[in-house]
């Protein structure tokens, strides 16, 4: 017993000299291990954490908290009167971190630039295959291969980009993570070594902080780029401390081992705003969970009948019960922090009575359906199981019988796509890039039915106001087009839209000049901590 | 002796094949692929998919893909992983020492606590202090180690602080590994503090991984003890006059430990499956949590290479206390 005490207190020593003889360093408790640091090749916003958002830059980037976009390694540019020619006219003097690993021997170029694009979109690129089933997720999803006619430099800081049309999402396209600018010099000096898989292990980047290593599944070192083009950062060291439990990154933040703990469980939160030491951020999620009907089948192929279902469930109830208040209750397929949100917008109201009676004058009797629900928690919605079931007794209430399917998760994700899938399918998003298209087009455009639109709805009308908006330039008009589909959206019911989720941030009062992100990624610089 | 060896390296071979074999089919039979799992929410085109599973030879027949894997095996490689793209073996040689200092770690604590406690259980048999020992062991086999996991950290680093949360050392502690066994790396790095950073890292996931494996001990050691304490030749022992201690300590602890040894060989199954857990409750960086990722994000170059890793050292293991026993025990041999 004693010994465990000497040890004990030999700890507790040990403790102390780390607060005392430690630079300023974040230590920020991360939910998992990024899959690799070439943030091209991957989608999951822990990844990005860990690379983009660290160690790269884009030639425009999304405003610290938000979704405009602000200049970024492009001090300017320029766009066409129709809309095809975007001119980038590059930052002089940025330098490429110095790492251990790389010197690099010259600053940004249009050179930079070219490359990081060209690997991502042409075929017969050298590192387009740089590592066995390398795919370019993003870019595709975004349409580049298609959209971008090409790519050049007009000067050693000036570069043009022609797209095939006119896509006025394309400058928040190029904020987002897969569009990071990565070094040729770097890719060229480890193509020549013929060790091109370092490229997405120890990434070198214009970014505010050098990445220093990475112990798998444990810890990330970075710590400021001294050479950094933005401000000076206000920290010397940057720690991401792996904790795959929620729980415990909660004691983690408690016992002063981190700064900031990424995604608390539901139930912990309270105990964290109570905790006089740590402060709890707040901020609406920029997504949306959904139950797509499959409008495709009758009777679900009639907006009536539709509409009657959704006037049949209590999302407040779901609200409650999944998230315990930090979600809220959703009316269109855009959250209300997005621009051309229309509030005008009237939710179905709540009213089993009512349903009732619209379901029987649309001729629906005896009606026997299945609600899909995903067998994996995920920002958007908790537990959907939990909210199937409420969804179950709310139309059973309405005479309405529901069965209740799951599958595992890659079958979900597959079957949930079919034209004939039996059943009304819960599923979710979380924007990429702010725009509304990255909702309305991507979800419910005509041409993704079959893919990501869950609700294998094609309405000419609202097909045609999307699709207008996405080659419109002026954003007001853009806006008046994605609030017009709104009310088309409404009152066609592809889904019922269940609810937004809160994003919630629990971090050290010493913290300061942190802001959350509405897409979901993690940004440290310029934060600060007292001493 | 050497052809007693040979028969039983011999074995290992059809059962290295057929571990291979199992491994390669058990993340297949699965649903789904890695490919539309790393696309998530976000849909790939089939086209897109049957290209990038192309890429990584996932079309071909299953039965070629086995011959390619076996192949590749015979040559010392395991493949890539899907999602890191870096070198299975690579992750595991990084992985495993800590898998393994922390099982060690356990299986010392399981083997100094549960012996002891399974003798004195024995011998002050159905006493108070029996029940209450074996009433521990009960309670301690039927924990859920989640949930025991959380409890120790919320009390001992939450409410005392008296040890660290989770991790293996003090974030403020970075060497190169060199051996990858935390405790001899901090002591090679010459740090002031890391060694004892490093052990009291060790204290708490020691404690929920040892707990089971405890319990299984304590309880095997009791029966057995008890069942050699009725024997002639212990009340021969004691009818000699020998002190109560050596009757106990010498003449039925050793003969009663042969099952119980036996037990704790068992017991390496039950460390690696607890590891899973510990390691997740820990951010412990093991292999326990690693194969878990991969089976989830069907990452089967991973899944396929870790089993067969494990496997092997298992089997490796098997030989050595066959090859023992055979030295110990002549008859064996025959």
């Amino acid at each position: 017993m004693k010994k465990l005490a000497l040890l004990l207190a030999a700890s507790a020593l040990a403790s102390a000299f780390a607060t005392s003889a430690w630079s300023k360093t974040l230590v920020y408790c991360s939910e998992a291990s990024p899959e690799g640091f070439d943030p091209a090749i991957y989608t999951a916003g822990t990844s990005f954490d860990a690379s983009s958002r660290t160690v790269y830059n884009r030639l425009v980037e999304f405003k610290h908290g938000s979704t405009e976009t602000e200049p970024g390694l492009a001090e300017s540019y320029t766009i066409s009167p129709d809309g095809t020619v975007y001119t980038f006219k590059l930052r002089k003097g940025v330098k490429f971190q110095k790492t251990d690993f790389f010197t690099p021997t010259r600053d940004l170029t249009a050179d930079d630039v070219i490359f990081s694009f060209e690997r991502q979109l042409k075929a017969d690129n050298p590192w387009n295959k740089y590592v066995a089933g390398a795919s370019y997720e993003y870019a595709d999803g975004m349409g580049f291969p298609k959209l971008i006619k090409s790519i050049e430099k007009v000067d050693d800081l000036t570069v043009k980009f022609t797209l095939n049309k006119p896509e006025a999402p394309f400058l928040a396209d190029l904020a987002m993570d897969f569009a990071s600018i990565v070094s040729k010099e770097y890719a060229d000096k480890l193509a020549a070594d013929n060790n091109m898989v370092q490229m997405n292990q120890k990434p070198l980047g214009t970014g505010p902080f050098t990445f220093v290593g990475y112990q798998q599944d444990a810890v990330i070192r970075y710590q400021a780029n001294p050479d950094y083009w933005g401000p000076k950062q206000k920290i010397d060291d940057l720690v991401f401390a792996i904790t795959p439990d929620a729980s415990v990154r909660a004691q983690k933040l408690k016992a002063g081992e981190c700064h900031i703990a990424s995604y608390p469980n539901a139930a912990d939160v309270a105990g964290l705003k109570a905790d006089a030491n740590l402060k709890v951020d707040e901020k609406p999620g920029l997504n949306i969970a959904y139950l797509a009907y499959n409008t495709m089948q009758a009777p679900f192929d009639k907006p009536d009948v539709r509409r009657a279902l959704n006037m049949a469930i209590n999302k407040k109830a779901i609200v409650e019960a999944v998230f315990q208040g930090a979600g809220q209750v959703a009316k269109n397929p855009i959250p209300p922090t997005m621009w051309s949100y229309n509030d005008k917008v009237e939710d179905d109201k709540y009213d089993p009575a009512a349903a009732k009676a619209a379901l029987e004058k649309a001729g629906v009797k005896d009606l026997s359906m299945k609600i899909w629900a995903m067998p994996v928690s995920r920002p958007y919605m908790l537990n959907a199981r939990r909210a199937a079931e409420l969804m179950q007794a709310d139309f059973a209430k309405v005479g309405v019988k529901v069965e209740i399917v799951t599958y595992e998760w890659a079958e979900y994700l597959k079957l949930s796509k079919a034209k004939d899938r039996d059943g009304a399918a819960m599923l979710g998003w979380t924007g990429d890039n702010g725009d509304p298209d990255n909702f309305l087009d991507t979800l419910l455009g005509c041409d993704a039915v079959g893919g990501n639109n869950r609700a294998q709805w094609c309405n000419k009308d609202f097909d045609a106001l999307v699709k207008k908006a996405k080659v419109t330039s002026d954003q007001a008009e853009r806006a008046k087009l994605y609030e017009e589909a709104q009310v088309v959206f409404k009152k066609e019911a592809p889904w019922a839209t269940l609810d937004h989720s809160l994003e919630i941030m629990p971090m050290s009062k010493k913290v300061s000049n942190y802001y959350m992100d509405p897409v979901g990624v993690h940004r440290f610089n310029d934060v600060d901590i007292a001493e | 002796m050497l052809r007693f060896i040979l028969g039983r390296i011999a074995i290992l071979i059809p059962t290295f094949v057929g571990v291979a074999l199992i491994a390669f089919s058990f993340i297949r039979l699965l649903p789904g692929d890695p490919v539309m799992l790393m696309s998530g929410e976000r849909v790939m085109s089939e086209e897109k998919h049957a290209q990038i599973m192309h890429d990584l030879g996932y079309d071909k027949p299953i039965a070629l893909q086995f011959v390619d894997y076996l192949d590749k095996i015979v040559h010392g490689d395991l493949g890539r992983s899907v999602v890191t793209k870096k070198p299975v073996l690579d992750d595991f040689r990084a992985l495993f020492p800590a898998t393994l200092e922390l099982s060690i770690c356990a299986i010392i604590l399981a083997v100094l606590l549960g012996i002891p406690a399974g003798v004195i259980a024995a011998v002050k048999r159905g006493s108070w202090l029996d029940q209450t020992l074996m009433g521990a062991a009960l309670v301690g086999y039927s924990m859920p180690i989640f949930w025991w996991g959380l409890l120790l950290i919320i009390f001992f680093s939450g409410y005392l602080g008296w040890t660290p949360v989770s991790g293996r050392i003090s974030l403020m502690y970075f060497f190169k590994p060199v051996t990858g066994f935390m405790l001899i790396d901090s002591l090679l790095s010459g740090q002031k503090g890391a060694f004892s950073s490093a052990l009291s890292h060790l204290i708490l996931p020691t404690i929920v991984l040892a707990t089971i494996p405890l319990a299984v001990i304590a309880r095997q050691t009791r029966s057995a003890m008890l069942e050699v304490l009725g024997e002639d030749y212990v009340r021969t022992a004691r009818s000699k006059g020998l002190s109560p201690f050596r009757v106990v300590g010498f003449h039925a602890l050793r003969n009663a430990l042969i099952p119980v040894v036996t037990t704790i060989g068992l017991q390496v199954g039950v460390l690696l499956a607890g590891a899973i857990l510990t390691e997740t409750i820990f951010s412990w960086p093991g292999i326990g949590k690693w194969m878990v990722d991969a089976v989830f994000k069907r990452d089967y170059p991973v899944v396929q290479g870790g089993l067969l890793l494990i496997a092997a050292i298992i089997m490796i293991v098997n030989l050595i206390v066959d090859v023992t026993y055979g030295f110990i025990n002549p008859r064996i041999r025959k």
